[in-house]
């Protein structure tokens, strides 16, 4: 909800109860659809596993407004590519992205939906944007739900400035490279114990 | 126990047997292609071996040797616990001659094994009751697991889109994604010169 005192957004709150807002309608209408993202999970390898794991109740992507997995491409909005695509699959895959209705997103989940990985060899297709485009890439072997997430809200963030530009989720801060945070040397300190 | 596997087969099929080697527990035998059905139905049938299972049966090409392939075998008997693998050089240099006989009638796991030795080798399996490709599309040429299948040889079903940028890796920079990509190797520049669109 605090995504409607943005820019072109204007929230008059003169008292209890009463009170209205301007708004552009391209505005809250990019509002209303990057929170309520219906996705196609389109799971072909091991990605799948830190899929469900992101859409499990640890990191729970529902938070974001993508709950609802649309086994029907024609009710669907983001088409979640995950895992590997080998050319045997891409007409499918082609086919059920142009099932989808507009407005539809695409999300390449991991590095062989981005580009292939190191499957660069006659079966499999380097990136799924060879055959449909891809909004955002999620690199990452497979990706930590994290990364996800940030792919996940880099894409609302798209759909709300209307951005049709691909992007890309960068990798956050080793936890362990922070010296803040001092992980390593909590591990250096750390007794030399038998292994159990 | 190992060496009685190899010499049961020795004794009853003396002139089909090439090479036999025994190392760390693995028992390989190289076996004539022509005997290569009447012993692995000896194999199974035998009370000595009583092999029940085919775990595996592959291929490998050597290009520089005549015969080139080898169709590699690898049997287990679940009575008595014991592993033998068989292979058999079959082929000409050129590769269109590759065949050798179906093991279907003797394990029926034999199936997709050998379509998937057709498909990757293009070893044709005789009185194979359905030698069709199983990974691959029907419309795929040529061997891709054969040496000399060009490694940058795709063969897509749907034409790629044509859209600028899509080369390799659409919005990776320069400093993302990997160096390494075949595009790169061949052509000697850099992966990114040209492909790096918009990082975000």
């Amino acid at each position: 909800m605090g995504d409607l005192k943005k820019t072109s957004t204007l929230v008059m709150e003169p008292g209890e109860g009463q009170g209205f807002a301007t708004t552009r309608f391209e505005s809250l209408l990019a509002w209303a659809q990057k929170y309520s993202l219906f996705m196609y999970p389109f799971v072909t390898a091991c990605c799948g596993m830190e899929f469900m794991s992101v859409s499990s109740p640890r990191y729970d992507f529902s938070r974001f407004g993508s709950e609802a997995p649309r086994f029907s491409p024609r009710q669907s909005d983001l088409l979640w590519v995950v895992g590997t695509i080998v050319q045997r699959q891409a007409p499918i895959l082609r086919r059920i992205y142009e099932q989808m209705a507009e407005p539809k997103w695409v999300l390449a989940f991991g590095t062989c939906a981005s580009c292939g990985g190191f499957y660069d060899n006659y079966a499999c297709v380097a990136g799924v944007d060879k055959i449909i485009p891809a909004d955002v890439y999620v690199p990452g072997c497979p990706p930590r739900p994290e990364a996800v997430l940030d792919g996940l809200m880099l894409l609302q963030d798209k759909i709300q400035r209307g951005d049709k530009t691909p992007g890309i989720v960068k990798p956050r801060l080793d936890p362990v490279a922070d010296p803040n945070l001092g992980l390593v040397q909590l591990r250096r300190s750390r007794p030399s114990s038998p292994v159990l | 126990m190992a060496k009685a596997l190899i010499d049961l087969v020795k004794k009853n099929f003396a002139d089909a047997v090439l090479e036999a080697h025994s190392l760390c527990g693995d028992d390989t035998l190289v076996v004539d292609a022509r005997h290569w059905k009447a012993i692995h139905r000896f194999l199974r049938d035998s009370p000595l071996a009583s092999m029940d299972m085919l775990t595996d049966l592959t291929a490998v090409d050597f290009p520089d040797r005549e015969p080139r392939f080898e169709v590699v075998s690898h049997l287990y008997s679940l009575s008595k616990g014991h592993r033998l693998r068989l292979k058999a050089r079959v082929g000409d240099e050129d590769g269109e001659v590759v065949e050798l006989d179906t093991l279907t009638e003797l394990w029926a796991s034999a199936n997709w094994m050998e379509r998937e030795c057709f498909d990757m080798f293009g070893v044709r399996f005789l009185g194979h009751p359905d030698l069709r490709r199983i990974l691959l599309y029907p419309e795929f040429e040529g061997y891709p697991l054969r040496k000399d299948y060009p490694a940058d040889r795709i063969q897509p079903l749907i034409p790629y889109r044509d859209v600028p940028n899509t080369e390799k890796i659409a919005p990776f920079g320069p400093d993302e994604g990997m160096s390494f990509g075949r595009k790169t190797h061949r052509s000697g520049v850099a992966a990114s010169t040209a492909k790096n669109g918009e990082a975000d």
